[in-house]
């Protein structure tokens, strides 16, 4: 997250409502807490907001360029641009820590660090009891950034989000 | 197989996506759009290659195809991810990111049926060879490439064949199926997709994918 432009009143007020944009697909956590927002920089022209994209082909894109128009609406009159970056490419280690709570709540089992499981792979622990005895059903699930898992303590299925 | 469903659907979704980024970028430098590019050119203007205009088929078919091209894919793109070209450099970066997870994905399932029951193994090793002709292409620049291999901005594909066979075999032998010969890996002589020389079956898919923009031309949701 770039706060080099904090002191400007008009871009913090921006990422302030940023923070209330959900994540069209998992509305537990906001879209920079999810750390696709990487950049926002106000001038007296414009509002430029710099996002990333979680997965290439991910179908909220649009929604998400939507729903931040709208947010932005109400807090400055700017023209307001949108840009997308690819570089570096977003990871879900950029998941802020608030973020992963929430998953968890929602019951989502939040992703493991990446570069962490790399060469082993990871106990993966239950969102509903806590257990770690849990198994991969499917590698892919209802949105490009979730796998399926099953509990086999509590015999509960859940949602893992992947690390990537 | 509703999971299957679902990942061959995400699988989609990705390269659909990054094929975005790749239109858009030859959109930027030639003035077509992307929905240009991609609904508005006849077949013969297509370059991809041979593999991956194939039949769905059964699934061992849909899966042969998959990994083939998918364990191709993750070398390619870690290569192009150091392109000199930074904007080549960026989307292959943030696709390799997808690929690795694809090739995980069909890798496993290759061993899955190679390694299962006897129909399973046939019908997997039927899919191999069937589709190991069209591995060649993978391998054989044309000369547009070589002028981009050289200046640093294209991926040098000829050096990927070693380490694709040594992957493919690694993941066969556990599959207990038997790699093709080499001999067999046609399309060397470049006159393939590259070239926009098809197989019948791109024009099938192209008229699915073509028909509604080109029946409705500018339409939008």
């Amino acid at each position: 997250m770039n706060l080099r432009n904090a002191g400007d009143d008009v871009a913090r007020a921006v990422w302030t409502a940023l923070g209330g944009v959900p994540d069209p697909e998992i509305p537990v956590v906001s879209i920079v807490e999810l750390g696709i927002v990487r950049d926002v920089r106000c001038s007296d022209d414009e509002c430029v907001v710099t996002l990333t994209l979680t997965y290439s082909g991910c179908p909220a894109m649009r929604v998400i360029e939507s729903d931040v128009r709208s947010a932005l609406a109400r807090v400055t009159d700017r023209p307001l641009r949108i840009v997308t970056a690819l570089t570096p490419p977003w990871s879900s280690d950029a998941l802020a820590p608030e973020a992963r709570r929430k998953l968890a709540t929602a019951g989502i089992a939040p992703p493991g660090n990446v570069s962490r499981i790399v060469f082993q792979r990871e106990a993966v622990r239950c969102p509903n009891c806590g257990s770690t005895r849990t198994e991969e059903i499917a590698r892919f699930g209802s949105t490009a950034c979730k796998a399926q898992y099953r509990c086999r303590d509590c015999l509960e299925p859940f949602d893992y989000f992947k690390p990537h | 197989m509703l999971e299957e469903d679902i990942a061959s659907t995400n699988v989609g979704l990705d390269l659909l996506g990054q094929a975005r980024w790749w239109l858009a970028y030859v959109g930027d430098i030639d003035g077509r759009s992307e929905d240009r590019l991609a609904y508005f050119r006849e077949s013969g203007d297509f370059r991809n290659l041979l593999l991956v205009e194939q039949p769905n088929g059964n699934y061992a078919d849909t899966i042969a195809r998959q990994y083939l091209f998918d364990q191709w894919h993750v070398l390619l793109l870690a290569e192009l991810a150091t392109s000199r070209d930074a904007r080549i450099a960026g989307i292959a970066a943030k696709a390799l990111t997808e690929v690795r997870y694809h090739v995980e994905r069909s890798s496993r399932w290759v061993i899955r049926l190679g390694d299962g029951t006897d129909l399973s193994h046939g019908r997997m090793q039927a899919a191999i060879d069937a589709l190991w002709m069209y591995t060649g292409e993978m391998f054989a620049p044309d000369a547009s490439e070589r002028g981009l291999i050289d200046a640093g901005i294209a991926a040098d594909v000829e050096a990927l064949r070693v380490p694709w066979l040594a992957d493919v075999r690694s993941v066969f032998a556990e599959a207990t199926l038997t790699v093709p010969a080499d001999s067999r890996m046609q399309g060397a002589n470049g006159r393939g997709g590259k070239r926009g020389v098809h197989t019948e079956h791109l024009s099938h898919l192209l008229a699915e994918m073509q028909v509604l923009p080109r029946t409705h031309p500018d339409a939008h949701w």
